[in-house]
């Protein structure tokens, strides 16, 4: 016997194997953003990846979408409890557009049209393990989950995967991004459950 | 400071609608929160099975005492027992406070907007009660859609006598009788009168389902507002 919600049954038994620990699993894509979603046209999107040292690295939208395209089926895992299986993204691994960038940095911060900004260790963007992604199940990716165009970092929590994403800064320091800033994790490891500070 | 899962015991549930209810709870070592936070609320089965949701706190910080405002669903697997089944006495566990973002501090003086769309009311409802406790004199508006006049949480909370706070309700499906605004979802035209009385800082607090939130947010920047002064809770 527990001595909590006694008479309480459940019913979310059956994933629990595949599910990181505190998820449940949903059907639907929930939307989770700090603040109204930008607008952002295909034919001002810019993608910048910003050294340590300055220099500059820029992608339009026609010459992201010109670079060799990935689809990629992830299980992705929002801090708020979420977990959704086998979504199917389309888009570009970031080892594209940091294979010719030369530095020594650690860290990145990743930032969106909108202001948003989250950090991570740069080798979590490394070696397929992250996307910018334009493609949700074969459709455009709509503005409220981050079109034109998104982060995709599923083994991080999914606050890690900045929708609209715009640029990309490398940093010798870690610097915490917007809700690494007021509380959240600043790993944010979905399988020891990191999701504020402190846990 | 890490988290805790605490225990909270329900003292008292009251119903707000046929299917919302508030859930007032005591956490022993409660430190305090911020109007506007939420918390995780987790259930345990007999056989060690646990499902977590969040909840967001609809009355300010009262020392060990909590309010949760609590929508069930019809499929819901933590709604529709904490809204029927969670015995009063009984205990479930709580941890947060949750988020810093999504917040009203007492010290803001500017006018603030406040939009709600069905439960969206709820975190919103505590900063009212904030802004009451501290007999905030900075102008606070609430425009509030529901489907229908029986859809409306906290009746007393928005209609109290209180110079500093105007409540706007907009029907979607079934207008009072006598009203003078056909049901309708939101207009720009129901946003253009308080917005106009915000100053360019003020800030906007919009809460509810996402689409309604993507709607209302698409107005009040087609209507000139800075986006970063507009933050954003979404649900569903």
């Amino acid at each position: 016997m527990t001595s909590f919600s006694p008479g309480f049954q459940g019913r979310g038994r059956r994933l629990a194997d595949r599910l990181p620990p505190g998820q449940y699993p949903t059907e639907s894509f929930p939307v989770l953003s700090a603040g109204p979603t930008p607008k952002v046209p295909t034919d001002s999107w810019a993608f910048t990846v910003t050294t340590e040292l300055g220099a500059t690295h820029s992608w339009t939208w026609d010459q992201m979408m010109a670079l060799p395209q990935q689809e990629t089926v992830q299980d992705i895992h929002c801090v708020t409890r979420w977990s959704k299986f086998d979504t199917r993204w389309r888009g570009v691994p970031l080892d594209a557009f940091l294979e010719d960038v030369e530095t020594a940095a650690d860290f990145a911060v990743v930032s969106s049209y909108g202001g948003y900004t989250t950090n991570m260790p740069l080798e979590d963007l490394l070696d397929g393990k992250a996307w910018i992604v334009h493609t949700y199940d074969d459709f455009p990716l709509s503005p409220e989950h981050g079109g034109p165009a998104r982060l995709l970092v599923p083994h991080l929590y999914f606050w890690k995967s900045a929708k609209w994403v715009h640029g990309l800064r490398l940093t010798p320091e870690d610097e915490p991004g917007f809700w690494e800033s007021v509380g959240y994790h600043n790993y944010g490891d979905p399988c020891r459950e990191q999701r504020n500070w402190g846990d | 400071m890490a988290l805790t899962w605490r225990p909270a015991r329900l003292l008292e549930r009251h119903a707000q609608t046929a299917t919302a209810r508030t859930l007032v709870l005591s956490v022993p070592g409660w430190a305090g929160h911020l109007p506007g936070q939420h918390v995780d609320v987790r259930l345990t089965a007999d056989d060690g099975y646990q499902a977590v949701r969040s909840y967001s706190l609809a009355a300010p910080t009262n020392g060990e005492r909590i309010e949760l405002g609590v929508q069930s669903v019809p499929d819901g697997e933590v709604s529709l027992y904490l809204a029927d089944a969670l015995p009063v006495g009984a205990d479930v566990e709580v941890r947060g406070p949750l988020g810093n973002w999504f917040v009203w501090r007492p010290a803001q003086t500017e006018p603030a907007l406040l939009v709600a769309g069905g439960s969206g009311v709820v975190p919103l409802a505590a900063m009212i009660g904030a802004h009451r406790r501290v007999r905030s004199r900075s102008p606070l508006h609430l425009l509030y859609s529901v489907r229908a006049p029986e859809d409306v949480w906290y009746r007393s909370l928005l209609t109290d006598d209180d110079p500093s706070l105007d409540v706007s309700i907009i029907h979607t499906r079934k207008a009072p009788p006598g009203s003078d605004r056909l049901p309708g979802r939101i207009t720009a035209a129901d946003l253009a009168g308080p917005a106009a009385r915000l100053k360019p800082t003020s800030p906007v607090y919009v809460c509810g389902p996402t689409a309604f939130v993507e709607v209302v947010g698409d107005l009040l920047t087609g209507m000139g507002l800075d986006p970063a002064t507009i933050r954003t809770e979404r649900f569903g």
